[in-house]
């Protein structure tokens, strides 16, 4: 980290704790709260787009799962483009969020979000080229728990996709991992992911 | 366009053995750097127009009609910044607490204190064009947890704050100053350097305090800033 003396320094993260869910999905932690929980739905009918349904679970070092953590998800719409703030290309499909917020089943730790496929998004520097680099079609995902101190964030990929030419994949030496971040289809459309936090299965996590 | 990168000197790893949750739980790879893309240059829009009236006064927001929560009631207020100083506009902040005897409204805390029917600990606000922010609620009281033998939180109450990226995704706590408890907690600890312990620590604010009514407490919050930059495309560790 560079010095620079006269910038704020960032606000350290803390541990979510074990009680997140009365902030972050209230309703389903069983609060009287007047406004559906944020990023329970992604889509509507007007939604454009091949429905999906993406199930998993987060696994310890012992491959338990956590049953108390939270997973937030972020993609963009059929067409490629991010809803919401920041993508130089527009707004997007207006009935689509594109963030979806799970808490983990507190019996099985199992997450579910109903979304629908994402299009390609242009890597970085492709934006102005037409024909420039694309990143295959992604989910990017942030997990936070107890006992995870700073929220990971991971992405999943498609089984079905061409991901050779993907640069975000291309980073990752140990080719091998890559499969971490590849979800099973169940069934047509039905996706399975799962993240493991530690050992020989450890997915990969991203210093963005 | 990117983010100036993650401080490391001021998180916490993912390994802190005194706090023990974090022995499962923690990666051990390192994390693969990744210059931001759009996935994680943009993020959701939350509008205003999803805040109710009284989902940033949580002495009120779930109390009975003419009761309101047990405990000092308090203020707590700031702003919402980025490195350069800059107010971040339009964050969404969500708040949880326990109530004043240190209690959560969740299934899994059996602490013995009870609960306060008119407490529920949960609250969100969107912060205004100079990226300031404002709660009202009653002081959380400090509860013990399972970790070592006789641990105890300090009073503290968490926050969590989307700004305009999915990179500056941020879930933090904050701490009130003076509490004799923040030294000796091993979550506080998990962060190595004294100094970002401090920028947790809300301050006493009598400007903001309210005659006859509530002590409030100024908290801001830092988060990444943009930069400038071009996008290397080359493999990990080069
Ligand atoms: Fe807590």
């Amino acid at each position: 980290m560079q010095d620079r003396p006269d910038y704020l320094k960032q606000t350290p993260s803390q541990t979510a704790g074990p009680y997140l869910h009365i902030g972050a999905t209230p309703r389903q932690a069983g609060l009287d709260w007047p406004h559906a929980d944020l990023g329970a739905s992604m889509i509507s009918d007007e939604t454009r787009g091949e429905r999906i349904t993406i199930t998993g679970c987060v696994h310890d070092g012992m491959e338990a799962p956590l049953t108390d953590a939270l997973i937030e998800i972020w993609q963009a719409d059929a067409d490629g483009i991010h809803p919401g703030r920041g993508d130089p290309r527009g707004a997007g499909d207006p009935f689509f969020t594109g963030f979806g917020r799970c808490a983990a089943d507190a019996q099985t730790g199992e997450f579910r979000v109903e979304t629908i496929r994402p299009g390609p998004v242009p890597a970085p520097g492709g934006t102005q080229r037409p024909g420039g680099t694309l990143m295959a079609p992604h989910i990017s995902f942030w997990i936070v728990a107890r006992g995870i101190n700073l929220g990971l964030h991971t992405r999943m990929y498609f089984p079905q996709d061409d991901l050779s030419d993907d640069p975000v994949l291309a980073r990752i030496e140990h080719r091998a991992r890559i499969a971490t971040l590849i979800a099973q289809e169940l069934a047509p459309g039905a996706y399975r992911f799962e993240i493991f936090l530690q050992g020989p299965r450890e997915t990969v996590f991203f210093d963005i | 366009m990117s983010f100036t990168e993650r401080d490391t000197t001021r998180h916490p790893p993912a390994l802190t053995p005194a706090y023990k949750s974090s022995l499962l739980r923690s990666p051990q790879k390192p994390l693969v750097a990744l210059p931001a893309t759009l996935s994680e240059l943009t993020g959701p829009v939350f509008g205003h127009e999803i805040i109710g009236p009284h989902d940033a006064d949580l002495t009120i927001n779930h109390a009975r009609p003419s009761h309101s929560a047990i405990g000092p009631r308090i203020i707590v207020h700031g702003r919402i910044l980025d490195e350069d100083g800059r107010g971040v506009p339009d964050a969404l902040i969500e708040i949880w607490q326990a109530n004043a005897g240190g209690r959560y409204r969740h299934k899994r805390d059996g602490y013995l204190a009870p609960l306060d029917p008119d407490f529920g600990g949960c609250g969100r606000t969107i912060s205004d064009e100079q990226g300031a922010y404002a709660f009202r609620s009653i002081q959380p009281g400090p509860y013990p947890w399972p970790n070592r033998a006789n641990d105890w939180r300090p009073a503290h109450i968490h926050f969590s704050v989307f700004g305009h990226a999915f990179a500056q995704r941020l879930i933090t706590q904050m701490y009130f100053a003076g509490d004799p408890l923040i030294g000796l907690c091993p979550i506080v600890n998990t962060i190595p350097d004294p100094q970002a312990i401090d920028s947790l620590t809300a301050r006493l604010d009598m400007r903001a305090t309210q005659p006859m009514d509530a002590i409030a407490w100024r908290f801001d919050i830092v988060l990444r800033g943009r930069r400038a930059t071009f996008f290397e495309n080359r493999p990990e560790g080069t």
